[in-house]
């Protein structure tokens, strides 16, 4: 294992972050504060209570997911396509690391940068809105794994991107309708009946799902099912990126 | 002595089906430094890459410092440093952290005494805190070349290193790749400043269309190919090739001023004396003459365009 490689790209991409401070966290942390205000403490005010949860505290699982999803694929995609545009990726192909190695350096750097950026967004939300974390340990296992499963799926795109355009298409296009439309701002309960049983392919939906439960005890499905659906996404980004490394897809001619 | 870098049947076919390489067979012993030539699109940087690991070979072997690039890659790779054609830089970061990031990069323990060592000797210290895309291109270059050596690597590949830097520069690198040489460094340098092989080169490749078309050591190649002329300034003009030197290999220059005889430089220079005998006989006198070898490139150009 070639640890000083891993520790080469890990601190390589930290250190991006670092000089993106504004781009990176302020921006990200800003909105979801805009979102707070407007959603939790504005409108929220007049709105029932969901599942006896306050609306301010019942949507800040989803923002924050909102965020994270967002973040981990804009960190990962942009940390692997740089090197890509830039033409520096060279230096990483002919070098003694093998792939595993420079998933582990890029997508863990982006992983922590949404873990981070995520626990941010949740102590800002405290200004806003007062909230429980049910189960701590879930809260954070679940930011973990989402992080990671979405900087995975963020490196995919990264790899594939031949552009900026595609770089924005995935994240813009489809994840951020498939969150606002997975339970973000309302439970999948309050939808008619087929919006339900739509909603159920929304794999967005479990991960809201899960996390709120960590936080509330509530949820539209069982975690079992959350957690299952996550591990089985992270499953297959996993299996994508051995196929690119082992074809060259995107890298190597 | 087992080679440095063993190149054994490489083909490379592209997806397109481009071929790029050719049955390509290439032993580098250690410490030499061999000069690849070749015309653009010969196949140099291909060849390259694929012994770097950038791009994938169709068929073939290839081994560096006696590990295969495929299935030791880990060992090949640690021992190859990369100068790339491109100036490919992480333009926001300063020199020192790009440097020091290529040496974990290759699986080294931080040395910063060497990273010194290295900018130091690149002229690049006073620099190190300074972004690398506030340097000039010449600046940049040195940047890839510290780099490729921050890992200390026993085979250095140098694609096209000197290509648009200033001639003080190019000097300079020259300078340092003998330096380099003398440490124990293999060095394989592509480039199209055919001076820059005929003044570096131990060994020469010439490679055409993804073959290569020849493997010489640099002196013997320049003697065997070579040609040399013997140029003879007249008194008075002539106007066209006298009789008596119709069969010799002569031909005039300068409006009829200059008179000019080749000849192989390994054949014995019976020839010249010959044409110097001839030219008393008939009269004809100079003031003058000189004698010079072809160069390199006069060598390459006759063997790419043959």
């Amino acid at each position: 294992m070639n640890y000083y490689g891993i520790r080469a790209i890990y601190r390589f991409e930290m250190a991006r972050m670092g000089r993106t401070l504004m781009q990176s966290v302020a921006s990200p942390v800003i909105s979801t504060c805009l979102y707070f205000v407007v959603f939790g403490s504005a409108i929220g005010s007049r709105m029932g209570d969901i599942d006896n949860i306050s609306y301010g505290a019942y949507i800040i699982p989803g923002l924050v997911m909102l965020s994270l999803l967002m973040q981990s694929i804009s960190n990962a995609s942009f940390g692997i396509y740089m090197p890509k545009f830039s033409g520096t990726i060279y230096e990483v192909l002919s070098a003694p690391v093998s792939y595993v190695e420079v998933v582990i350096g890029y997508v863990g750097a982006a992983a922590t940068k949404s873990v981070i950026l995520g626990l941010i967004i949740l102590a800002t939300a405290r200004l806003f809105v007062d909230y429980d974390v049910l189960h701590p340990f879930w809260m954070f296992s679940f930011l973990v794994l989402t992080s990671v499963t979405f900087s995975l799926f963020g490196f995919i795109i990264g790899i594939w991107a031949d552009g900026f355009e595609k770089l924005q298409i995935v994240p813009m296009m489809i994840v951020t309708p498939l969150v606002f439309l997975g339970g973000t701002f309302y439970s999948i309960d309050m939808l008619p009946e087929v919006w339900q049983t739509i909603s159920l392919f929304n794999p967005v939906v479990y991960l809201i799902s899960g996390f709120r439960w960590a936080f509330y005890g509530v949820a539209d499905v069982h975690v079992g099912i959350s957690a299952g659906m996550t591990l089985m996404f992270l499953t297959a980004c996993m299996v994508t990126i051995w196929w690119i490394f082992r074809t060259g897809y995107r890298l190597r001619s | 002595m087992q080679p440095d870098i063993s190149v054994k049947h490489l083909n490379k076919v592209y997806a397109d089906g481009f071929q790029a390489l050719k049955d390509i067979n290439l032993d580098i012993t250690r410490g030499e430094i061999f000069a690849l030539l070749g015309p653009n699109g010969a196949g140099k940087t291909t060849l390259i890459s694929i012994i770097c690991g950038i791009v994938n070979k169709s068929s073939g072997e290839v081994k560096a410092a006696g590990h295969d690039i495929v299935k030791e890659y880990r060992k090949a790779r640690e021992t190859i440093g990369l100068v790339p054609q491109e100036l490919n830089t992480d333009s926001f970061e300063t020199v020192w952290n790009a440097v020091s990031f290529s040496r974990g990069l290759f699986g080294k323990p931080a040395n910063p005494a060497h990273i010194e060592k290295v900018l130091k000797d690149l002229s690049l210290w006073d620099k190190r805190n300074n972004r690398i895309m506030a340097l000039s291109g010449g600046m940049k270059r040195r940047v890839m070349i510290a780099k490729a050596l921050s890992h200390e690597p026993r085979i250095l590949f140098l694609d096209e290193p000197t290509a648009g830097v200033d001639v003080e520069l190019r000097r300079d690198m020259w300078e340092m790749v003998r330096k380099l040489r003398e440490d124990g460094v293999t060095i394989i340098l592509t480039t199209h400043y055919i001076e820059e092989a005929e003044e570096m080169a131990d060994r020469i490749g010439v490679i055409r269309q993804g073959e290569i078309i020849l493997v010489e050591d640099k002196d013997r190649l320049m003697s065997k190919l070579g040609k040399k002329e013997l140029r003879l300034q007249l008194q008075q003009p002539l106007s066209k090739v006298p009789g008596e030197l119709v069969l010799e290999p002569v031909e005039l220059s300068d409006d009829g001023y200059e008179l000019i005889y080749t000849f192989d430089s390994q054949q014995e220079q019976a020839g010249v004396a010959r044409l110097l005998r001839t030219l008393g006989d008939i009269g004809i006198e100079y003031r003058d003459l000189r004698t010079r070898e072809s160069s390199l490139e006069e060598i390459f150009v006759g063997l790419v365009h043959e």
